[in-house]
Protein backbone atom coordinates (compact mmCIF):
# COMPACT_ATOMS: atom_id res chain seq x y z
CA UNK A 1 0.00 0.00 0.00
CA UNK A 2 1.07 3.31 -0.42
CA UNK A 3 0.81 5.84 1.86
CA UNK A 4 1.11 8.96 0.52
CA UNK A 5 1.00 8.59 -3.54
CA UNK A 6 3.29 11.65 -4.15
CA UNK A 7 5.73 11.21 -6.80
CA UNK A 8 8.23 13.86 -7.22
CA UNK A 9 8.68 13.10 -11.05
CA UNK A 10 5.05 12.75 -11.71
CA UNK A 11 3.80 15.89 -9.75
CA UNK A 12 2.91 18.66 -11.49
CA UNK A 13 5.69 21.74 -10.73
CA UNK A 14 2.85 23.33 -8.39
CA UNK A 15 3.42 20.45 -5.85
CA UNK A 16 7.05 20.43 -6.22
CA UNK A 17 6.87 23.81 -5.48
CA UNK A 18 5.44 23.66 -2.16
CA UNK A 19 7.52 20.25 -1.37
CA UNK A 20 10.22 22.86 -1.30
CA UNK A 21 8.91 25.48 -0.10
CA UNK A 22 7.27 24.35 3.03
CA UNK A 23 8.82 22.78 5.79
CA UNK A 24 8.29 19.91 8.08
CA UNK A 25 7.49 22.27 11.10
CA UNK A 26 4.75 23.91 9.10
CA UNK A 27 3.10 21.14 8.10
CA UNK A 28 3.73 18.74 11.15
CA UNK A 29 1.19 17.86 14.12
CA UNK A 30 2.37 19.85 17.43
CA UNK A 31 2.47 19.55 20.24
CA UNK A 32 2.05 15.75 20.22
CA UNK A 33 1.01 13.04 22.28
CA UNK A 34 3.36 10.80 23.98
CA UNK A 35 3.90 8.27 26.85
CA UNK A 36 6.31 7.62 29.10
CA UNK A 37 8.31 4.36 29.11
CA UNK A 38 6.86 2.94 31.90
CA UNK A 39 3.56 3.31 30.46
CA UNK A 40 1.77 0.04 29.76
CA UNK A 41 0.59 -0.70 26.22
CA UNK A 42 -3.31 -0.63 27.54
CA UNK A 43 -2.84 2.85 28.21
CA UNK A 44 -1.36 3.63 24.67
CA UNK A 45 -4.28 1.86 23.54
CA UNK A 46 -6.40 3.99 25.52
CA UNK A 47 -4.81 6.84 24.40
CA UNK A 48 -4.97 6.40 20.60
CA UNK A 49 -8.39 5.16 21.00
CA UNK A 50 -9.38 8.74 22.91
CA UNK A 51 -7.57 10.93 20.36
CA UNK A 52 -8.15 9.15 17.15
CA UNK A 53 -4.27 8.48 16.16
CA UNK A 54 -2.10 5.54 15.31
CA UNK A 55 0.84 6.13 16.43
CA UNK A 56 2.67 7.18 19.99
CA UNK A 57 6.06 8.43 20.19
CA UNK A 58 7.62 7.28 23.61
CA UNK A 59 9.53 10.20 25.28
CA UNK A 60 10.27 11.83 28.43
CA UNK A 61 10.92 15.49 29.06
CA UNK A 62 11.59 15.60 24.93
CA UNK A 63 14.11 13.11 24.83
CA UNK A 64 13.06 10.32 22.44
CA UNK A 65 13.24 7.06 23.37
CA UNK A 66 10.86 4.82 20.43
CA UNK A 67 7.43 4.64 19.31
CA UNK A 68 4.03 2.78 19.70
CA UNK A 69 2.17 1.83 16.50
CA UNK A 70 -1.46 0.63 16.23
CA UNK A 71 0.35 -2.50 14.84
CA UNK A 72 2.13 -2.89 17.98
CA UNK A 73 -1.17 -2.77 19.98
CA UNK A 74 -3.21 -5.69 17.76
CA UNK A 75 0.07 -7.77 18.10
CA UNK A 76 -0.11 -6.84 21.95
CA UNK A 77 -3.52 -8.07 21.90
CA UNK A 78 -3.36 -11.01 20.47
CA UNK A 79 -0.13 -12.28 22.23
CA UNK A 80 -1.53 -11.27 25.61
CA UNK A 81 0.85 -8.89 26.53
CA UNK A 82 -1.27 -5.86 26.65
CA UNK A 83 -0.27 -5.23 30.29
CA UNK A 84 3.19 -4.71 29.85
CA UNK A 85 5.26 -1.60 30.05
CA UNK A 86 6.18 0.45 26.38
CA UNK A 87 9.39 0.09 26.87
CA UNK A 88 9.82 -4.13 26.76
CA UNK A 89 7.82 -3.53 23.25
CA UNK A 90 7.70 -0.04 22.01
CA UNK A 91 10.17 -0.09 18.51
CA UNK A 92 13.56 1.63 19.27
CA UNK A 93 14.52 2.36 15.70
CA UNK A 94 12.83 5.02 15.25
CA UNK A 95 13.46 6.98 11.89
CA UNK A 96 12.98 10.60 12.26
CA UNK A 97 12.92 13.92 10.83
CA UNK A 98 14.05 17.70 11.17
CA UNK A 99 11.82 20.11 11.57
CA UNK A 100 13.90 22.20 9.64
CA UNK A 101 13.77 20.26 6.37
CA UNK A 102 11.77 20.79 3.42
CA UNK A 103 8.86 18.61 3.33
CA UNK A 104 10.26 16.74 0.24
CA UNK A 105 11.83 15.10 2.78
CA UNK A 106 9.07 13.97 4.40
CA UNK A 107 7.16 12.71 1.20
CA UNK A 108 10.03 10.86 0.54
CA UNK A 109 10.66 9.16 4.09
CA UNK A 110 7.32 7.81 3.31
CA UNK A 111 7.56 6.51 0.25
CA UNK A 112 11.18 5.09 1.37
CA UNK A 113 10.56 3.69 4.60
CA UNK A 114 6.42 3.02 4.80
CA UNK A 115 5.94 4.05 7.72
CA UNK A 116 2.35 5.77 9.07
CA UNK A 117 4.38 8.57 10.87
CA UNK A 118 7.45 10.34 11.91
CA UNK A 119 8.33 12.29 14.92
CA UNK A 120 9.96 15.14 14.70
CA UNK A 121 12.91 16.32 16.30
CA UNK A 122 14.27 20.16 16.71
CA UNK A 123 17.90 21.15 16.63
CA UNK A 124 18.59 20.19 19.95
CA UNK A 125 16.90 16.42 19.28
CA UNK A 126 13.99 17.49 21.30
CA UNK A 127 11.03 15.20 20.10
CA UNK A 128 8.56 18.62 18.71
CA UNK A 129 5.98 17.21 16.92
CA UNK A 130 4.92 14.13 14.41
CA UNK A 131 4.06 14.24 10.85
CA UNK A 132 1.61 11.72 9.50
CA UNK A 133 0.26 11.23 5.70
CA UNK A 134 -2.58 13.04 6.38
CA UNK A 135 -0.76 15.96 7.79
CA UNK A 136 1.34 16.34 4.44
CA UNK A 137 -2.26 15.61 2.32
CA UNK A 138 -4.27 18.07 4.39
CA UNK A 139 -1.47 20.53 3.97
CA UNK A 140 -1.11 20.07 0.48
CA UNK A 141 -4.70 20.66 -0.36
CA UNK A 142 -4.74 23.91 1.58
CA UNK A 143 -1.40 25.18 0.07
CA UNK A 144 -2.89 24.46 -3.16
CA UNK A 145 -5.97 25.90 -2.43
CA UNK A 146 -4.25 28.95 -1.58
CA UNK A 147 -2.35 28.94 -4.45
CA UNK A 148 -5.13 28.55 -7.02
CA UNK A 149 -6.98 31.43 -5.48
CA UNK A 150 -3.59 33.76 -5.85
CA UNK A 151 -3.16 32.17 -9.55
CA UNK A 152 -6.56 33.14 -10.38
CA UNK A 153 -6.71 36.91 -8.96
CA UNK A 154 -3.58 36.99 -11.05
CA UNK A 155 -4.50 35.64 -14.75
CA UNK A 156 -8.26 36.90 -13.92
CA UNK A 157 -9.10 40.12 -11.80
CA UNK A 158 -12.18 40.01 -10.72
CA UNK A 159 -14.64 42.22 -13.61
CA UNK A 160 -14.72 45.39 -11.99
CA UNK A 161 -18.69 46.68 -11.41
CA UNK A 162 -17.60 49.55 -11.66
CA UNK A 163 -15.83 52.64 -13.81
CA UNK A 164 -12.30 52.98 -13.65
CA UNK A 165 -11.43 56.56 -13.48
CA UNK A 166 -11.42 57.69 -17.21
CA UNK A 167 -11.13 61.01 -18.09
CA UNK A 168 -12.11 62.69 -21.32
CA UNK A 169 -11.59 66.42 -22.50
CA UNK A 170 -13.01 68.15 -25.64
CA UNK A 171 -12.06 71.66 -27.17
CA UNK A 172 -14.62 73.40 -28.62
CA UNK A 173 -14.13 76.52 -31.06
CA UNK A 174 -16.88 79.49 -31.99
CA UNK A 175 -18.91 78.37 -34.83
CA UNK A 176 -17.21 75.39 -35.31
CA UNK A 177 -20.30 72.98 -36.04
CA UNK A 178 -18.31 70.62 -38.29
CA UNK A 179 -17.24 69.26 -35.24
CA UNK A 180 -20.30 69.50 -32.74
CA UNK A 181 -21.13 65.94 -31.17
CA UNK A 182 -17.18 64.56 -31.09
CA UNK A 183 -17.19 64.84 -27.15
CA UNK A 184 -20.68 63.23 -27.04
CA UNK A 185 -19.86 60.49 -30.01
CA UNK A 186 -16.77 59.45 -27.48
CA UNK A 187 -18.78 59.24 -24.56
CA UNK A 188 -21.66 57.46 -25.81
CA UNK A 189 -18.85 55.15 -27.63
CA UNK A 190 -17.17 54.15 -24.58
CA UNK A 191 -20.35 54.22 -22.54
CA UNK A 192 -22.10 51.73 -24.64
CA UNK A 193 -18.45 49.32 -25.12
CA UNK A 194 -19.10 49.12 -20.83
CA UNK A 195 -22.44 47.77 -21.59
CA UNK A 196 -23.88 51.23 -19.74
CA UNK A 197 -27.65 50.90 -19.45
CA UNK A 198 -28.58 52.68 -22.98
CA UNK A 199 -31.04 55.15 -21.45
CA UNK A 200 -28.36 56.15 -19.48
CA UNK A 201 -25.98 56.70 -22.41
CA UNK A 202 -28.59 58.97 -24.10
CA UNK A 203 -28.80 60.81 -20.96
CA UNK A 204 -25.32 61.38 -20.81
CA UNK A 205 -25.19 62.05 -25.02
CA UNK A 206 -27.83 64.75 -24.44
CA UNK A 207 -26.12 66.75 -21.63
CA UNK A 208 -22.58 66.40 -23.34
CA UNK A 209 -24.36 67.50 -27.49
CA UNK A 210 -26.28 70.43 -25.80
CA UNK A 211 -22.98 71.35 -24.15
CA UNK A 212 -21.41 71.84 -27.08
CA UNK A 213 -23.40 73.45 -29.01
CA UNK A 214 -24.33 75.69 -26.34
CA UNK A 215 -20.22 76.69 -26.40
CA UNK A 216 -20.20 76.30 -30.32
CA UNK A 217 -23.19 78.51 -30.48
CA UNK A 218 -22.46 81.51 -27.64
CA UNK A 219 -19.01 81.11 -26.29
CA UNK A 220 -15.85 82.52 -28.06
CA UNK A 221 -14.48 78.96 -27.35
CA UNK A 222 -14.18 76.41 -24.17
CA UNK A 223 -13.62 72.67 -22.81
CA UNK A 224 -15.56 69.90 -22.36
CA UNK A 225 -14.24 67.62 -19.97
CA UNK A 226 -16.09 64.28 -18.96
CA UNK A 227 -15.32 62.17 -16.03
CA UNK A 228 -16.44 58.68 -15.32
CA UNK A 229 -15.82 57.13 -12.23
CA UNK A 230 -17.76 54.57 -10.11
CA UNK A 231 -21.25 55.07 -10.88
CA UNK A 232 -20.75 59.05 -11.48
CA UNK A 233 -20.55 60.70 -15.32
CA UNK A 234 -19.31 64.11 -14.71
CA UNK A 235 -20.02 66.19 -17.71
CA UNK A 236 -18.25 69.68 -16.97
CA UNK A 237 -18.52 72.45 -19.69
CA UNK A 238 -16.04 75.80 -19.08
CA UNK A 239 -15.94 78.49 -21.20
CA UNK A 240 -13.99 81.29 -21.82
CA UNK A 241 -16.81 84.28 -22.30
CA UNK A 242 -18.87 86.23 -22.83
CA UNK A 243 -20.85 84.45 -19.73
CA UNK A 244 -24.87 84.59 -18.93
CA UNK A 245 -26.44 88.31 -18.21
CA UNK A 246 -29.67 86.68 -16.53
CA UNK A 247 -28.48 82.91 -16.13
CA UNK A 248 -32.49 82.39 -14.48
CA UNK A 249 -34.05 83.85 -17.64
CA UNK A 250 -31.51 81.32 -19.40
CA UNK A 251 -32.81 78.44 -17.27
CA UNK A 252 -36.50 78.53 -18.60
CA UNK A 253 -37.31 76.59 -22.01
CA UNK A 254 -37.47 78.64 -24.56
CA UNK A 255 -35.39 81.74 -23.83
CA UNK A 256 -32.50 82.10 -26.49
CA UNK A 257 -30.04 85.09 -27.55
CA UNK A 258 -29.26 83.24 -30.64
CA UNK A 259 -29.31 84.48 -34.04
CA UNK A 260 -31.69 83.52 -36.71
CA UNK A 261 -28.47 82.18 -39.09
CA UNK A 262 -28.41 79.43 -35.56
CA UNK A 263 -32.14 79.11 -35.08
CA UNK A 264 -31.99 78.11 -38.90
CA UNK A 265 -29.86 75.12 -38.93
CA UNK A 266 -32.12 74.23 -36.00
CA UNK A 267 -30.46 75.30 -32.69
CA UNK A 268 -31.09 78.34 -30.07
CA UNK A 269 -34.07 77.29 -29.64
CA UNK A 270 -33.52 77.72 -26.03
CA UNK A 271 -33.43 74.32 -25.37
CA UNK A 272 -29.85 73.44 -24.39
CA UNK A 273 -29.86 74.28 -20.74
CA UNK A 274 -33.23 72.88 -20.15
CA UNK A 275 -32.42 69.41 -21.73
CA UNK A 276 -29.23 69.53 -19.90
CA UNK A 277 -30.85 69.59 -16.28
CA UNK A 278 -33.90 67.40 -17.52
CA UNK A 279 -31.11 64.53 -18.38
CA UNK A 280 -29.23 65.58 -15.01
CA UNK A 281 -28.96 63.86 -11.67
CA UNK A 282 -26.85 66.98 -10.29
CA UNK A 283 -26.79 69.93 -12.15
CA UNK A 284 -24.84 73.42 -11.93
CA UNK A 285 -24.33 76.43 -13.41
CA UNK A 286 -22.14 79.18 -12.54
CA UNK A 287 -21.92 82.35 -14.90
CA UNK A 288 -20.73 86.18 -15.06
CA UNK A 289 -20.87 88.37 -17.68
CA UNK A 290 -17.21 89.09 -18.95
CA UNK A 291 -15.77 85.81 -17.54
CA UNK A 292 -16.75 82.56 -18.33
CA UNK A 293 -20.00 80.09 -17.92
CA UNK A 294 -19.27 76.54 -16.09
CA UNK A 295 -21.87 73.97 -16.34
CA UNK A 296 -21.90 71.01 -14.21
CA UNK A 297 -23.99 67.92 -15.42
CA UNK A 298 -23.76 64.76 -13.09
CA UNK A 299 -25.43 61.42 -14.16
CA UNK A 300 -25.69 58.64 -11.37
CA UNK A 301 -25.20 55.07 -12.70
CA UNK A 302 -28.01 53.27 -11.00
CA UNK A 303 -26.97 49.72 -8.90
CA UNK A 304 -28.80 47.39 -10.84
CA UNK A 305 -27.48 44.57 -13.77
CA UNK A 306 -28.33 45.63 -16.75
CA UNK A 307 -31.84 45.13 -18.25
CA UNK A 308 -31.93 42.49 -20.78
CA UNK A 309 -30.33 43.65 -24.19
CA UNK A 310 -28.35 46.46 -22.51
CA UNK A 311 -25.43 45.69 -25.03
CA UNK A 312 -27.86 45.86 -28.00
CA UNK A 313 -26.88 50.26 -28.13
CA UNK A 314 -29.92 52.17 -28.12
CA UNK A 315 -32.24 49.75 -29.26
CA UNK A 316 -34.14 50.18 -25.79
CA UNK A 317 -33.38 53.78 -25.60
CA UNK A 318 -36.67 54.68 -26.99
CA UNK A 319 -38.36 57.50 -24.30
CA UNK B 1 -39.87 48.27 -41.82
CA UNK B 2 -36.72 48.52 -43.70
CA UNK B 3 -35.17 51.66 -45.06
CA UNK B 4 -35.30 50.16 -49.07
CA UNK B 5 -38.49 49.49 -48.77
CA UNK B 6 -40.06 52.87 -47.11
CA UNK B 7 -37.97 54.38 -50.36
CA UNK B 8 -39.80 52.24 -52.73
CA UNK B 9 -43.34 53.43 -50.91
CA UNK B 10 -42.46 57.49 -50.52
CA UNK B 11 -41.19 57.57 -53.70
CA UNK B 12 -38.41 59.11 -52.15
CA UNK B 13 -34.74 59.00 -53.53
CA UNK B 14 -32.16 57.31 -51.68
CA UNK B 15 -29.17 59.51 -51.29
CA UNK B 16 -27.30 57.36 -49.02
CA UNK B 17 -28.07 53.75 -47.38
CA UNK B 18 -25.13 52.53 -45.58
CA UNK B 19 -27.26 49.67 -43.78
CA UNK B 20 -29.69 49.27 -46.52
CA UNK B 21 -31.19 46.33 -44.42
CA UNK B 22 -31.49 48.66 -41.22
CA UNK B 23 -35.02 48.47 -40.13
CA UNK B 24 -36.94 51.55 -38.77
CA UNK B 25 -39.81 51.51 -36.25
CA UNK B 26 -40.77 54.58 -35.20
CA UNK B 27 -41.14 58.14 -37.03
CA UNK B 28 -40.78 61.73 -35.59
CA UNK B 29 -40.44 65.04 -37.41
CA UNK B 30 -38.99 68.39 -35.66
CA UNK B 31 -36.56 70.92 -37.31
CA UNK B 32 -35.58 71.93 -34.00
CA UNK B 33 -32.35 69.30 -33.17
CA UNK B 34 -32.10 70.12 -29.25
CA UNK B 35 -36.11 68.84 -29.48
CA UNK B 36 -35.02 66.08 -31.75
CA UNK B 37 -32.11 64.87 -29.26
CA UNK B 38 -34.11 65.10 -26.36
CA UNK B 39 -36.99 63.49 -27.61
CA UNK B 40 -37.07 61.16 -31.08
CA UNK B 41 -37.66 57.60 -30.73
CA UNK B 42 -34.33 55.35 -31.46
CA UNK B 43 -34.87 53.24 -34.63
CA UNK B 44 -36.58 55.90 -36.04
CA UNK B 45 -36.99 57.68 -39.44
CA UNK B 46 -36.29 61.36 -38.85
CA UNK B 47 -38.37 63.97 -41.18
CA UNK B 48 -37.36 67.07 -41.24
CA UNK B 49 -35.72 69.94 -43.23
CA UNK B 50 -32.43 70.02 -41.69
CA UNK B 51 -30.06 69.24 -44.43
CA UNK B 52 -26.66 69.25 -42.81
CA UNK B 53 -23.99 67.86 -40.91
CA UNK B 54 -25.26 68.46 -37.25
CA UNK B 55 -28.48 66.65 -38.50
CA UNK B 56 -26.23 63.30 -39.15
CA UNK B 57 -25.07 64.35 -35.54
CA UNK B 58 -28.04 64.31 -33.76
CA UNK B 59 -29.36 60.92 -35.48
CA UNK B 60 -26.63 58.61 -34.57
CA UNK B 61 -26.86 60.10 -30.82
CA UNK B 62 -30.57 59.50 -30.84
CA UNK B 63 -30.14 56.00 -32.42
CA UNK B 64 -32.28 57.44 -35.86
CA UNK B 65 -31.41 55.45 -38.15
CA UNK B 66 -32.69 57.58 -41.38
CA UNK B 67 -33.00 61.31 -42.23
CA UNK B 68 -35.95 61.60 -44.58
CA UNK B 69 -34.98 65.57 -46.14
CA UNK B 70 -38.61 67.69 -46.96
CA UNK B 71 -39.26 69.60 -49.53
CA UNK B 72 -36.56 68.50 -51.89
CA UNK B 73 -33.49 69.71 -49.65
CA UNK B 74 -30.43 69.06 -50.33
CA UNK B 75 -27.57 67.19 -48.43
CA UNK B 76 -24.25 68.87 -48.62
CA UNK B 77 -21.29 66.52 -49.45
CA UNK B 78 -19.69 66.74 -45.69
CA UNK B 79 -23.74 65.68 -44.54
CA UNK B 80 -23.53 62.51 -46.38
CA UNK B 81 -20.08 61.57 -45.43
CA UNK B 82 -20.74 61.68 -42.17
CA UNK B 83 -23.90 59.75 -42.89
CA UNK B 84 -22.08 57.06 -44.49
CA UNK B 85 -19.52 56.87 -41.83
CA UNK B 86 -21.92 56.55 -39.09
CA UNK B 87 -24.26 54.34 -40.15
CA UNK B 88 -27.27 57.00 -41.32
CA UNK B 89 -29.35 56.40 -43.91
CA UNK B 90 -30.35 59.29 -45.71
CA UNK B 91 -33.85 59.76 -47.82
CA UNK B 92 -34.94 63.08 -49.83
CA UNK B 93 -38.71 63.36 -50.93
CA UNK B 94 -40.32 66.24 -52.85
CA UNK B 95 -43.21 66.54 -50.83
CA UNK B 96 -43.37 68.17 -47.25
CA UNK B 97 -43.23 67.46 -44.06
CA UNK B 98 -47.16 67.20 -43.19
CA UNK B 99 -47.47 64.78 -46.32
CA UNK B 100 -44.67 62.84 -45.31
CA UNK B 101 -45.25 62.71 -41.52
CA UNK B 102 -48.79 61.41 -42.43
CA UNK B 103 -47.61 58.63 -45.17
CA UNK B 104 -44.46 57.41 -42.67
CA UNK B 105 -47.36 57.02 -39.64
CA UNK B 106 -49.26 54.90 -42.32
CA UNK B 107 -46.40 52.75 -43.65
CA UNK B 108 -45.62 51.68 -39.84
CA UNK B 109 -48.20 51.92 -37.81
CA UNK B 110 -51.08 51.23 -40.38
CA UNK B 111 -54.11 53.62 -41.39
Amino acid sequence: MKVLPIDPEQSPLVILDLLFKLKIKDVMTAPVFTVSRRDTLRAVQRLMKERTITGVPVAEDGRLFGIVSVDDIINALDGGYIDDPVEQRMSRNVVVLEEDMPLSFGTSYFRKYRFGRFPVLNKDNRLVGILSSRDVSASLLLELFKEYRRLEQQVQPPPAPEFDHIRLQFKVRRYDFENAGKASYELKRILTAQQTDPRIVRRAAIAAYEMEMNQIVHSIGGVISCSIAGRRIEIVARDLGPGIEDVEAALREGFTTANDWIKSLGFGAGMGLPNIRRVSDHFEIHSKPGSGTTVRATILIPNVPPADGAGAGARAAAP
Amino acid sequence: MRITDLAAQLGAETVEAPDPAAEVREGYTSDLLSDVIAHAPSESVLITIQGHLNTVAVATLAGIRAILLANGRPAPDDMRAAARREGVAILRSPENQFALSHRVHRLLHGP
